[in-house]
């Protein structure tokens, strides 16, 4: 048995292609044979993702060893690369179309996501603008939380706050876009533009958007891959002087 | 040669990432702003000047091309690995921040995608 294990270990990252080949068999089954087609399989794959990542800790199931080459497989290097790939189909003239939302939609995505989680931390009892900021940061990504939080020395408890709001902002896209991509006309490469730089989670849009419909992919993850980078140079400065005029 | 695509690839994505850190530093912001969105805009132009030359289609095509079907199951790997007691975990402040912030953001979707229609019309 050790002896499986080490190589498992060992070789984690084919291991984790081997395993990640299962889900998706598995889950394309469920989805043609149990649903009908009616969720994605996709869409599946991804969920059944986030509930192993129960059994987890801090980095899901990879926190087990033998599970290890999952953070390889799913980590930032590989993701982004693969994600640049999809650029391959991509059409510039579209993405040219879209400019302008597409500048907007990352402006507006920012604010009204700090806006909205200020205003919530506000309702629930927080009243002193770093934890305030903080908490609105988180709203933005769970990258932008942290970044901010640090910067303006917030406690650690809105720390952990922020980072989950930005954590559950990013399952909430992941596994919301496909079931109401219809009802928001998320279906042509502009809305996905405007979609990603809405939304700014590269994680979440590009989970979501692979189960909505793998074309829009490109459009949606162009985006976002901004608007970490945006919130992160507007929470802690702007933003934050703004809050602190207020409360 | 596959390998010309998958180092066609890792060109326009080092490239990318190198601007998007560039970027940040200018702006005095520790980390990369955009390296993704540069990368692919660089990998569109390169593949308007290589996509009709006779070394490149074909195999070298298919470098890219398998990278970019990896990119679903990458994303269940990304899945298993987030966080996700942390999130359920995060009380309620963090539940509605998460949640409420995210609708508000769906909602505005269609709104926004409609910028730019008019003046082409």
């Amino acid at each position: 048995m050790d002896i499986i294990e080490n190589l498992l270990i060992k070789n984690g990252l084919l291991f984790a292609f081997l395993l990640v080949g299962l889900i998706m068999f598995g889950s394309m089954l469920i989805s043609k044979k149990l649903l009908r087609g009616k969720i994605p399989g996709v869409a599946i794959a991804i969920f059944a993702g986030l509930a192993l990542a129960t059994f987890g800790g801090k980095k899901g199931l990879s926190d087990i060893p033998i599970f290890s080459g999952l953070a390889l497989m799913g980590g930032s290097m590989l993701r982004d690369f693969s994600v640049v790939a999809t650029a391959m189909g991509a059409d510039l003239n579209k993405i040219k179309d879209a400019g302008l939302a597409g500048v907007l939609s990352l402006f507006i995505g920012v604010l009204v996501a700090f806006v909205m989680g200020v205003a919530i931390a506000y309702g629930l009892g927080y009243t002193d603008a770093i934890s305030l900021t903080t908490i609105g940061a988180g709203s933005c990504t769970y990258i932008v939380g942290p970044v901010t939080g640090g910067a303006l020395g917030a406690s650690s408890e809105v720390l952990a706050i922020s980072i989950a709001a930005g954590v559950i902002k990013t399952l909430i896209v992941t596994v919301l876009t496909p079931l109401i991509a219809d009802r928001i006309s998320l279906d042509n490469a502009k809305s996905a533009v405007v979609f990603g730089g809405l939304m700014g989670t590269t994680s979440g849009v590009a989970a979501g958007l692979a189960a909505t419909d793998p074309d829009l992919v490109p459009y949606g993850a162009m985006t976002a891959t901004f608007y970490t980078g945006l919130g992160c140079l507007l929470c802690p400065s702007i933003l934050y002087y703004l809050v602190s005029l207020i409360f | 040669m596959t390998i010309y695509g998958v180092a066609i690839l890792a060109f326009c994505f080092l490239v990318g990432k190198i601007m998007g850190s560039l970027l940040g530093a200018a702006l005095g912001f520790d980390g990369d702003i955009g390296g993704v969105g540069f990368a692919m805009l660089l990998l569109m132009l390169i593949n308007l000047y290589v996509k009709d030359k006779e070394w490149f289609r074909g195999e070298s095509e298919r470098g890219i091309s398998f990278w970019k079907s990896m990119y679903l199951p990458i994303i269940v790997a990304m899945a298993a690995t987030q966080n996700v007691n942390a999130a359920i975990s995060g009380g309620a402040v963090a539940l509605l921040v998460g949640v409420l912030g995210t609708l508000a953001c769906f909602a505005l979707v269609p709104w926004l995608s409609k910028i730019g229609n008019n003046e082409k019309q």
